[in-house]
């Protein structure tokens, strides 16, 4: 009996085991010009990430249910839509495996979207790992964000929507977290446009990157869980009941990704966590790289 | 070893420091405009290379012409001066290049030439004239040139290292460039008004 529970147990701890990371199946591994890219499949989730000593996913999908977003963030990205319910353009900045253009352009038919990114091979692994099928309103721009959004802006485009989802291996690159950057974005924004920043708390750089969101934008919204959502208007912020009647419009478009507004409204939060003399990023001072590690 | 060869050395290594810190702060100058791809890199890299070799060639033949030590505290002041448009013009300069040139690969690569080629290249010809300098024997012209390699790059060393890991996090941008251009000047007046001591020579 007691030899029967040992072995029950060898054979449970077995089982976890492999169950575990060591059942991942590597699809595709590719050294790009800019990072190594890797997407695995675990019990029918497929990822993507960046580097091997990476255990941050840069992007998921439910291989049974693609339309369950299987990374909390994106779900959360989506609050943008209740301070602007019928965004008619949209930029994506960082298109990892297309998860957030895939929920636009089914939410929106027809909606104008931008989508850049900066490597050719993150977007082939969208199309072909990521199920990422662009509409024919969605237009794909291998190129530097920064780069995209200075040439719409001698463009004179507009966007009601910015997407700011950019990471390379450790974080938002620093070109795209400075004051001009944040200027620049938005200047591209119509005025009732908004802007939603993928980000993560940490501890140095915190206050530095509030800071410099508070002096472009004002007050703005965020939704802190693992990951920290920035959400800022062109001209402020709706009021409470402007919100809740917005997340009202959109509820029944976004129950089929699993955002409910019971949810996430009471998340989206506006607080100033930062002390108020923290020092702002900058194009001439921008070591971002080098705080988000201490 | 006097006074004037140790100023020669101490000229030389800040140059290479300049050098390498220009250079890797070229990349914060440039990626507002053209992005942080490898492009840009690659668009900085070659600029600086081409400039140094284009210098090395220049400085080797203006040590032929009676060379002095105040001749080669100008070249260090000029390099310093030449590198004012990248402190107090980058913006004009860049935003000109972004207009005409649509492919960030060449804008990054033009816009690199207008701010780093006049700069670099004046800082290129430094080492071998400074070499010039200190040779006073033909038989000890590889151990001079041994040691002015050494100390140029060992500079370069020390400018990407305090750059990169520790001066980035305190000042700004224009304030290292600011800095850099003042040490520079500093040192070129020291040297310029140094009276010139020669061992041995003639």
């Amino acid at each position: 009996m007691v030899k029967n529970k040992w072995r029950m147990l060898a054979a449970a701890l077995l089982w976890s085991f492999c169950s575990g990371p060591l059942s991942a199946e590597n699809l595709y591994e590719a050294k790009s010009l800019y990072r190594n890219i890797l997407v695995y499949e675990n019990q029918g989730i497929r990822c993507m990430k960046f580097g091997v000593h990476d255990n941050g996913r840069q992007s998921c999908i439910d291989m049974a249910e693609p339309d369950r977003l299987v990374l909390e963030y994106t779900k959360l990205v989506l609050g943008a839509l209740y301070l602007n319910p019928h965004p008619q353009s949209a930029l994506v900045i960082g298109l990892g495996g297309g998860s957030l253009p895939t929920v636009l352009q089914n939410l929106y038919p027809g909606i104008q979207l931008d989508c850049v990114e900066l490597d050719p091979a993150v977007t082939q692994v969208a199309k072909q790992f990521f199920g990422f099928v662009p509409a024919a309103e969605t237009h794909l721009y291998d190129e530097d964000g920064r780069v995209f959004v200075k040439r719409a802006l001698r463009r004179k485009k507009e966007y009601d929507l910015i997407i700011l989802d950019a990471f390379d291996h450790l974080y938002v690159p620093e070109h795209l977290m400075t004051k001009e950057f944040f200027e620049e974005m938005k200047s591209l924004l119509t005025p009732q446009g908004v802007l939603v920043a993928n980000t993560f708390p940490s501890k140095k750089l915190y206050p530095l990157e509030s800071a410099t969101y508070a002096h472009v934008f004002g007050a703005f919204f965020q939704v802190q869980q693992r990951n920290r959502i920035i959400l800022a208007g062109k001209n402020g912020l709706p009021d409470a009941r402007t919100l809740a009647e917005n997340a009202e419009l959109v509820q029944d478009k976004l129950r089929r990704y699993g955002v409910e507004k019971d949810w996430l409204l009471p998340l989206i939060v506006q607080k100033r966590d930062w002390p108020p003399e923290s020092r702002m990023l900058t194009d001439q001072y921008s070591p971002a790289n080098l705080l988000i590690n201490q | 070893m006097n006074l004037t060869t140790v100023l020669i050395y101490l000229l030389t290594g800040w140059s290479g420091y300049y050098v390498m810190s220009m250079e890797l702060l070229g990349g914060r100058v440039l990626s507002p405009y053209f992005g942080s791809g490898i492009y840009v890199w690659g668009a900085i890299i070659t600029l600086f290379m081409l400039s140094l070799s284009i210098g090395y060639l220049a400085g080797g033949q203006f040590s032929t012409r009676q060379p002095t030590l105040r001749k080669l505290s100008m070249l260090l002041a000029l390099a310093a001066l030449a590198s004012s448009p990248c402190t107090y013009m980058s913006v004009e300069i860049l935003d000109w290049v972004f207009d005409r040139v649509s492919d960030p690969r060449y804008g990054a690569l033009l816009a690199s030439l207008l701010l780093y080629f006049v700069p670099i290249t004046i800082s290129g010809a430094i080492s071998p004239y400074a070499i010039r300098l200190l040779v006073d024997q033909p038989g000890r012209s590889g151990s001079v040139a041994g040691k002015v390699f050494f100390v140029s790059t060992f500079g370069s060393t020390v400018g990407t290292l305090l750059t990169s890991f520790y001066l980035v996090l305190l000042f700004e941008l224009d304030e290292l460039f600011s800095g850099m251009m003042a040490i520079s000047l500093l040192v070129a007046t020291i040297c310029f008004f140094v009276k010139e001591e020669r061992d041995g020579q003639e």
